[in-house]
């Protein structure tokens, strides 16, 4: 059936925004000196001037660098990647102005790392990050495990796992702890069927989805390996490192500064002993035990102050905000780091 | 190009075919505004015929017209000779109703309609349609062996 080209028909109607700002993927509007070119490549002199610093302006991609910088502590390695993605997509839009076209680049990631490397929190920025960066138009996160995708009896899948990638696009599907997707050992598992739906929609629809993938790194390895397709799609596969004791303070005073407490010089010191300790006993999450390390700080000033009202004396504004050394002290993680190996993970609060 | 009656259904089919960027600025708008969009599909071209087979089930909860686009495209493949339209739905109390419905796709050959009469008593005469196509049975109208093979 013929299709008439966009322009030549009539408007779309009321209500419908006028063209130039629905322009997908935020390509921005090609120069009217080299729009008609049918070789932009050859056609072009060498030294055609492009206005850089105008779209540099238009994409305010400082803006969403700094805010990375801002919020998220260490992760260089992390961070340059991103800059490295940054730049590309914005020369992409560069090359476009002058008319020179090139597919969209792919996007797709994994995020491997241990427990708490802040994979997660990187994905959620991700979305922002490509939206503002003009990459994908809504620029929302769907997050996602094995349950969310994969069915439970025949036929259940595809439709399933179609369900969530529509609802991923435009914005970001993040699969969390993807390896469980696939089982090599079950060739009765339905895995199989998402992976399968996965792959097809990751090449054909990369102008309309990004994947992320995360998992910890010998897992997700097994898993690429088991794929056979799957690593060569992704573009960028990205490691998180586990953070320095130093680095693990910076974090515990965003957290605190977040949550709006303030840790007393005492018990930044006695934090930093703690952190010491804890590192280097088992099932250590890097930023998910600094922040349930404090909370449970948050929990024992609460009844330092609860006990000290029923005295009567008297709380200001700085009691309330302020965390004090003995807070941290009465971890048990200082008890000789008490730690009971047949202990369930579940509750992390009372093992140390 | 299609040959035959251009049939008119629907919101801007008296306008030119919508190109892929049209339909999908169309589902933009709709999502929104909140509706909810679904895609039917039929080969019986009768003006009356107001019960579409349903292609899936109609998406509530998607934020980009991309996916619209992805089934509309995935209908297509499926039902290349058939109607296809874009149903965007108003769940709103008090609305309740299609708000926006467009057709995506037609045959290539629309053989159109015949008007039939019938004499009634005092020589009034009724009038009623019947659309070529519709002389085949369901799902082998507009096939590819050309829509007048049966005659």
């Amino acid at each position: 059936m013929a299709r008439t080209q966009a322009g030549s028909g009539p408007s779309l109607g009321p209500g419908v925004p006028p063209r130039d700002t629905q322009e997908p993927y935020g390509r921005g509007k090609v120069d009217e000196r080299f729009a008609e070119l049918e070789d932009p490549l050859h056609e072009i002199p060498d030294d055609a001037i492009v206005d850089a610093a105008a779209i540099f302006r238009e994409s305010r991609v400082d803006e969403v660098l700094d805010e990375m910088d801002r919020d998220l502590i260490a992760l260089q390695h992390v961070k340059g990647r991103i800059r490295e993605i940054a730049a590309l997509l914005l020369v992409d839009r560069l090359r476009r102005s002058i008319g020179l076209e090139a597919s969209a680049p792919t996007l797709h990631m994994s995020f491997t790392g241990n427990p708490g490397t802040g994979k997660t929190t990187v994905a959620a920025k991700m979305g922002k990050i490509l939206y503002k960066l003009g990459y994908v138009r809504k620029g929302h996160v769907v997050s996602v495990t094995r349950d969310d995708l994969v069915g439970q009896y025949v036929g259940h899948t595809a439709p399933k796992t179609r369900e969530v990638l529509k609802k991923a696009m435009g914005g970001v599907l993040f699969i969390d702890e993807a390896y469980h997707i696939y089982r090599v050992d079950n060739e009765r598992d339905y895995g199989q069927e998402t992976v399968e739906l996965l792959l097809q929609v990751m090449e054909n629809e990369r102008e309309n989805i990004v994947v992320i993938m995360a998992g910890y790194k010998e897992q997700m390895g097994r898993f690429f390996a088991d794929v056979p397709g799957l690593s060569s799609r992704i573009a960028h596969h990205i490691d998180f490192p586990d953070y320095s004791p130093d680095e693990l303070m910076e974090i515990a005073r965003l957290m605190a500064e977040q949550q709006r407490y303030r840790l007393s010089d005492e018990a930044e010191r006695t934090f930093t002993d703690y952190l010491k300790l804890r590192v280097g006993q088992p099932q250590f999450a890097n930023g998910r035990s600094i922040r349930n390390a404090l909370d449970r700080a948050r929990m024992r000033q609460a009844i330092r102050l609860y006990a000290g009202g029923r005295d009567g004396s008297r709380l200001t504004k700085k009691d309330l905000v302020t965390i004090e050394a003995e807070d941290v002290l009465k971890s048990r993680v200082f008890e000789g780091g008490f730690y009971q190996e047949q202990e369930p993970t579940d509750d992390e609060a009372r093992t140390d | 190009m299609t040959t035959g009656v251009h049939i008119t259904q629907g919101t801007f089919s008296y306008l030119p075919e919508l190109d892929d960027d049209e339909i999908r600025a169309q589902i933009q708008y709709g999502i929104d505004n909140g509706w909810a969009v679904a895609i039917e599909y039929t080969d019986d071209p009768h003006p009356r015929n107001i019960y579409w087979d349903m292609w899936g089930m109609p998406m509530f909860d998607i934020e980009d017209a991309a996916a619209g686009l992805h089934e509309v495209n995935r209908c297509r493949e499926a039902f290349s000779n058939h109607y296809i339209k874009v149903s965007l739905y108003n769940r709103k109390l008090t609305k309740q109703s299609i708000a926006l419905q467009f057709l995506v796709n037609r045959p290539q050959h629309e053989p159109g309609f015949r008007l039939e009469r019938q004499e009634g008593s005092n020589r009034a005469v009724q009038y009623t349609l019947t659309s070529y196509a519709a002389d085949r049975p369901h799902g082998e109208r507009y096939s590819s062996d050309g829509p007048d093979a049966s005659r």
